[in-house]
């Protein structure tokens, strides 16, 4: 893959800014067939447009990474997209199963998928770690569950007080793609409300794409808010309402009302399939 | 005898607001478990720092939220923290008192399932997974189980076990109050009208009572109104 990063001229000096291009081209560019892929975004900022378009794009074999899948791993893995998924909670929260998500690995149709599962714990230290370029994180969690059996976890002895501890190894994403409010022209990010993983993805993934609700001239730092420099993210691209049904805080609202629907829509598999190929996620 | 009409999912609910009297904070998860903790905000424990996963702390949400991350969530919480943060800084340690889950399996010793019901590898039915639950299960210092009491959710051996039970202090159902006792869960209170061997019917292991088992208070008016006025938000 070629390098993206562009620079700026500023104070005499250059700096890597993030490009702002199309989101087609963002993902066409890092998104291909195989890839490790993690869209994240913690129940709020679910970065739907950019997972949409990898589908449009008809992208597959993905190993797509993601705490809770919700509705978009949901349609993803519906699609037969995915050869793998890496999470630690697979429902539709607050409404029940995520019905395409239960046919894959029950009945692997439309495809088999490999599921790699950990606790959120786990997840979010994993994430942790491959931020901070480290191997593995520490953690007390998963002892005296089953989880140990079927999931990547060791034990590791304190070196100060002999205390034995989880040890989880570090998630780096080949692409990670997230949702944010905002960003400016050099495509500095900033995020508010539930910050969830998105950071961490971004840090630990090897290229990072985010997707913003608009672009203005100035950050407006405002309290509370994450911002991730253009300098640690590949491309930056416009999609307003970007997270739908989910939501941008103070931007767009959550469609509870489809969240509940969803439920009917991905219950059966030709209801599903005719709604993707309606929505042009589905050839 | 208040003479109310209510259901016992209502009580279940009433019974679960009670239990979080005096307490400092509470660690919820959505549906039941949210409901009962805004209603022991309304009625018994206005102060109860409400702890949803999504990383909001000291939520005061007017409706009962349908997703962890509803933005009413964020924009009433007293802080917004991410979620490694959450679980390294404030579960972890031990900064939640209570813990409120559910699970679609429970055994005697309180061990909870909610990953698959089968087996693993070819699973009849795939639930949600761990999420959480196994850290905050060892991390807050009580854990309250909500649950629907049927033998398909009390069982002697759980398909898969996704979380510890020992600090489990109170199993709510719908038909009574389970709390452990010499090592396995024991009957202490059935809801009104309920018999003692309805709820063994109803369970899928042994279940021992307890010598004196309580019947529980019946919804006051209080407690009932402010319930349905918080459902119909």
């Amino acid at each position: 893959m070629q390098p993206v990063r562009t620079l700026a001229a500023e104070g005499g000096g250059l700096r890597h800014v993030a490009q702002i291009v199309s989101l087609s081209e963002a993902v066409a560019e890092t998104v291909r067939d195989g890839v490790s892929l993690a869209l994240e975004g913690f129940t709020h900022l679910i970065p739907f447009a950019a997972g949409h378009e990898v589908l449009r794009q008809g992208r597959r074999e993905l190993e797509l990474i993601r705490m809770t899948p919700d509705i978009l791993y949901d349609q993803m893995v519906g699609v037969g997209a995915a050869r793998k998924l890496v999470f630690s909670y697979g429902g539709n929260p607050g409404v029940g199963s995520l019905h395409r998500f239960r046919d894959a690995v029950e009945h692997g149709w439309p495809r088999a998928i490999e599921v790699e599962e950990h606790s959120h714990a786990g997840m979010a230290n994993r994430y942790v770690a491959g931020a901070a370029k480290l191997p593995f994180a520490v953690m007390r969690g998963y002892a005296g569950t089953d989880l140990v059996e079927h999931t990547q976890v060791a034990t590791v002895r304190c070196p100060f007080t002999g205390e034995e501890l989880a040890a989880v190894p570090a998630l780096r994403p080949d692409v990670a793609i997230v949702h944010a409010q905002e960003s400016d022209r050099d495509g500095n990010v900033q995020l508010w409300g539930i910050p969830g993983v998105q950071k961490e993805a971004v840090l630990a993934a090897g290229r990072a794409v985010v997707t913003v609700e608009r672009i203005v001239d100035r950050l407006e730092l405002k309290p509370g808010g994450v911002v991730i420099p253009g300098w640690v993210i590949d491309f930056v691209a416009h999609a307003p309402g970007g997270s739908l049904p989910s939501y941008a805080l103070g931007v767009t609202e959550r469609d509870n009302d489809f969240y509940r629907e969803w439920d009917v829509i991905s219950r059966d598999r030709e209801h599903f399939q005719g709604w993707m190929r309606e929505q042009g996620l589905l050839r | 005898m208040s003479g109310l009409e209510y259901t016992n999912g209502e009580l279940q609910t009433i019974v679960a607001a009670r239990s979080l009297a005096g307490k400092r904070s509470c660690f919820i998860g959505v549906g039941r478990p949210s409901t009962a903790a805004l209603l022991a905000r309304m009625v018994h424990n206005p102060a109860l720092v409400l702890v949803y996963e999504s990383g909001t702390i000291g939520a005061k949400p007017y409706r009962v939220p349908l997703s962890i991350g509803d933005g009413e969530l964020a924009q009433t919480a007293d802080l917004v923290v991410s979620v490694p943060e959450m679980f390294n800084y404030w579960i972890g340690p031990g900064r939640v008192q209570v813990a409120f889950l559910g699970a679609a399996q429970i055994d005697p010793h309180a061990n909870l399932n909610s990953t698959v019901i089968g087996d693993y590898d070819r699973p009849r039915t795939r639930l949600p997974g761990a999420g959480g639950a196994p850290e905050i299960a060892t991390g807050c210092e009580e854990v309250v189980v909500i649950a629907p009491h049927t033998t398909r959710t009390f069982v002697d051996h759980l398909d898969f076990k996704t979380t510890r039970g020992e600090r489990t202090t109170m199993v709510i159902t719908d038909l009574g109050v389970l709390e452990p006792a010499g090592g396995a869960l024991t009957l202490t209170a059935v809801h009104p009208g309920v018999s003692v061997e309805q709820v063994r019917e109803n369970t899928g292991f042994e279940l021992r009572a307890s010598d004196s088992v309580r019947v529980s208070e019946p919804p006051s008016g209080e407690e009932l109104h402010a319930l349905r006025e918080l459902l119909s938000r």
